[in-house]
């Protein structure tokens, strides 16, 4: 039962990553691809009706941990207090401005909000990243599982190349979801985008998962080779959905790696959290069960019909003249 | 300040600001899809421009409270770590239950309603409204379960010095719960019907466009604030007898009643040095019994005064604070049951002051308005726009009062529940620094204020733009005319 919990704790992870990936990466991707108030326009509405259905992922990945995992959530969100205080207040920030920034006629109004969006995105795919590999390579916790090192015990070597390893794959991701949502120029400036950024923005990834699974990276490596291979043959979905098998290939490999840990004490193993030392009673764990048995598949049925009903591309001649 | 102190204002702030925006989101959501469903099914365009309107200003709202709300389920695990721990196990279902089963349906169905005016049919689109709607007021049915729990432990046995729950059904049914949801809702419903009264008189003031739009959503919005005041009045005092129950001290600290009283008499205002527990010095204008009848149904009946539930309270969950450096200046103190009597003595009063004022102001709207009269006085929209105000402060005064009023406790035992099962706020905060809760606290307070003032200016804009701001512009070929 832990160990499900464990899997499903990861497929949260891994829908998060996907789905926000992309949607991190337009606003990263914004003042780049986006040259003209319009372009930017089509953008933000290639995951305008999505990023906050996309957003949901995290939320139930955080709430699943507190339910399953209590040790895991107090430890890991005490102990990485201040990267998540950015994180919330980058998230924040990016939620409003997408709802605000057509909302009042006037440029000064919308490069604002543009700004809020594109620091928002890039802070909070940092943290995202941060966060993650903070849990994967652990941390200075005492027996009690609360922090023993200083404030910034999360920020180390590995942990900003994590950090650094979701930010370049939300950026490639983003902008491959940009070719396939978009059509004209700039569906052909973010398909050459993402192939000029791929050798640089995706070796941190790579990094990550050599430091902590080996050659197992190589795997990974492959499908990402792949992805840009198809891209470039134009094909933007499968190159999207090859994407999406690379993420989901670096969740199983970190996860995979970390279990049956769940954050590793750093100063002594027999401290590390476990999946036996920090989940719920069993009864618990049953009735979460059931809920996330009904729930899930309902979830990605209407999630994928959301898509399915804005399956259509964008383009510049979509966005009323007057905006 | 120690780590608790400044956990506490910070959980006070994000929580009481987080609640400014949901009972608005949640009561206009569904008086939203009302009108939707109007138009829908009659056709008749004032209800398609009633649905435009008042939909955009629920949407300026709306991402107001989601984004406000990540806050809330990061902030148990970053700031009260030891609570997490401690009721992990129980706590945490509601909360991912929430998550799985309303909040996906909210966000997602509420992309699928803004983006989906031009790309689905009517019936499918009206649908979605009632989706997110409906998943709004269950999200809150789950979040009150939780914090419901915390006020009256249900369903659990204690193993290993933990709770454990042993049935979910015990916490989704807590008599807790089943008061505080009707309860909260109603005032959801009270503020959206202050809102649609407060705006919709300006607009009548002005005699702007449209008319018929205004006097319909002024009626809409009287006949809403009035039931949701007669329904908070009953499930307030259904709720309040429950607390005298569960939760005595909270309720002699809601009266400041110092010494037990047969039968008690109740206090309208007071006037004096209300936060002393022995009540010297207080002098205070009362309604003989009437206490006694609000606790028990029964004017005659003893209610115990803060005085002797002390002792009671000291005999049952110790008089010191168990010796522990994590609680810090705490460790070995006497723990102090009172809570900040001027606190809950005050909020008690302005939540009701103001609820009683709101529901007044929505019956003499209701008759100024009679037969589609518009007083012309500048009067008659200051009284509306300064109406708007009143639910929301009677709003949060009542959360105020319930949240202080529990303490020292933050998990509060239940004198028929599982024994031992309860925690001192004190024990509950995470082993981090001042520093981190300080700067967690400013940046929050200074975001949320900007955010403030933005939302502010967006609704004024909005609401000054009337009808011709809120419909969509048609483009050449139709696709997603409406655009963020």
């Amino acid at each position: 039962m832990e160990t499900l919990w464990f899997v499903l704790i990861a497929v949260l992870w891994l829908g998060y990553l996907f789905l926000e990936g992309f949607d991190f990466g337009v606003g990263m991707l914004l003042p780049v691809l986006g040259r003209s108030n319009a372009e930017r326009r089509v953008m933000i509405n290639t995951i305008g009706p999505v990023w906050d259905g996309n957003e949901v992922w995290l939320i139930v990945a955080i709430g699943a941990t507190f339910a399953a995992f209590p040790g895991w959530y107090a430890a890991l969100l005490s102990a990485a207090y201040l990267p998540l205080t950015l994180f919330l207040i980058a998230l924040i920030g990016r939620g409003v401005a997408f709802d605000y920034r057509g909302k009042v006629e006037s440029a000064r109004w919308r490069k604002a909000w543009d700004t809020v969006i594109i620091v928002g995105s890039w802070t909070a795919t940092l943290c995202v990243g941060l966060l993650i590999s903070t849990t994967v390579l652990g941390l200075p916790i005492d027996a009690n599982g609360d922090r023993v090192g200083s404030v910034f015990a999360a920020f180390r070597l590995e942990t900003v190349v994590g950090a650094l390893a979701f930010a370049g794959y939300a950026l490639v991701h983003g902008a491959v979801f940009t070719a396939l949502k978009t059509e004209g120029e700039i569906r052909d400036r973010a398909r050459h985008m993402a192939l000029v950024l791929a050798p640089v923005a995706l070796l941190p990834l790579v990094a990550l998962l050599a430091i902590v699974a080996g050659l197992w990276a190589a795997v990974v490596v492959l499908v990402l080779g792949l992805a840009m291979w198809r891209l470039a043959a134009n094909r933007d979905g499968q190159s999207f959905a090859l994407m999406g098998l690379a993420i989901a290939a670096s969740v199983a490999i970190l996860f995979g790696t970390l279990y049956p840990n769940v954050l590793p004490s750093t100063l002594n193993d027999a401290w590390s959290l476990t999946i036996a030392n920090t989940a719920s009673s069993p009864y618990t764990l049953q009735v979460i069960t059931w809920v996330a048995g009904f729930g899930t598949p309902a979830v990605l049925v209407y999630q994928g019909w959301t898509y399915w009903v804005f399956r259509k591309r964008i383009g510049v001649q979509h966005i009323p003249a007057a905006h | 300040m120690d780590v608790l102190e400044l956990a506490r204002w910070q959980f006070g702030i994000t929580t009481v600001y987080h609640f400014l925006m949901v009972p608005l989101t949640i009561g206009l959501s569904l008086l939203v899809a009302a009108m939707q469903t109007a138009w829908v099914r009659t056709g008749n365009e004032r209800y398609y421009k009633m649905t435009k309107f008042w939909g955009k200003l629920l949407l300026i709202n709306f991402a107001m409270g989601v984004v406000t709300g990540i806050v809330q389920e990061f902030q148990f695990g970053m700031a009260w770590s030891a609570y997490s721990r401690f009721v992990g196990d129980v706590f945490g279902a509601p909360l991912a239950m929430e998550g799985i089963v309303a909040f996906f349906v909210e966000s997602t169905f509420l992309g699928l309603w803004i983006f989906g005016w031009d790309k689905l049919p009517k019936k499918i689109h009206l649908a979605c409204a009632w989706a997110f709607s409906l998943a709004t007021m269950a999200s809150a049915y789950f979040i009150l379960a939780a914090n419901s729990w915390m006020q009256h432990p249900v369903g659990i046995v204690m193993q290993d010095g933990r709770p454990r729950l042993n049935s979910i059904w015990a916490v989704l049914t807590n008599n807790t719960v089943l008061a505080a949801f009707p309860h909260t809702i109603a005032g959801a419903f009270a503020v959206a019907g202050a809102f649609l009264v407060g705006i919709a008189a300006w607009h009548l003031h002005r005699k702007s466009e449209e008319e018929r739009v205004w006097r319909s959503s002024l009626k809409l919005g009287t006949w809403v604030g009035v039931v949701a005041f007669s329904a908070l009045a009953i499930t307030g005092d259904w709720q309040g007898k429950l607390m005298f129950e569960q939760q005595p001290m909270k309720m002699a600290a809601a009266e400041a009643l110092c010494h037990t009283e047969q039968p008690a008499s109740f206090s309208i205002f007071a006037v004096g040095d209300v936060a002393r527990p022995d009540c010297e010095n207080v002098k205070s204008i009362t309604v003989p019994a009437l206490l006694s009848f609000l606790a028990h149904n029964d004017f005659s009946s003893e209610v115990k005064g803060i005085q002797d539930l002390v002792p009671m309270y000291q005999e049952k969950y110790g008089e010191f604070y168990p010796v522990d450096p994590r609680l810090g200046e705490l460790s070995g103190k006497p723990i102090d049951y009172v809570p900040a009597l001027p606190v809950t003595y005050w909020g008690f009063r302005l939540m009701i002051g103001f609820g009683g004022i709101s529901a007044g102001l929505g019956v003499f709207m209701l008759w100024l308005t009679r037969k589609n009269r518009t007083p012309t006085g500048w009067w008659f929209p200051a009284l509306g726009l300064a109406g708007i105000a009143t639910p929301f402060l009677a709003n949060s005064f009542g959360w105020i009062f319930t949240e202080m009023g529990r303490q020292p406790f933050v998990v509060v035992p239940n004198p028929t529940g599982v024994d031992g099962v309860w925690m001192f706020t004190a024990q509950a905060v995470s082993g981090v620094t001042p520093g981190e809760i300080l700067t967690s606290l400013i940046a929050l307070t200074m975001v949320y204020s900007v955010l403030a003032v933005v939302e502010f200016y967006l609704i004024r804009k909005y609401v000054r733009g009337g009808i011709p701001g809120v419909l969509p512009q048609k483009t050449d070929d139709g696709a997603l005319a409406f655009a963020y």
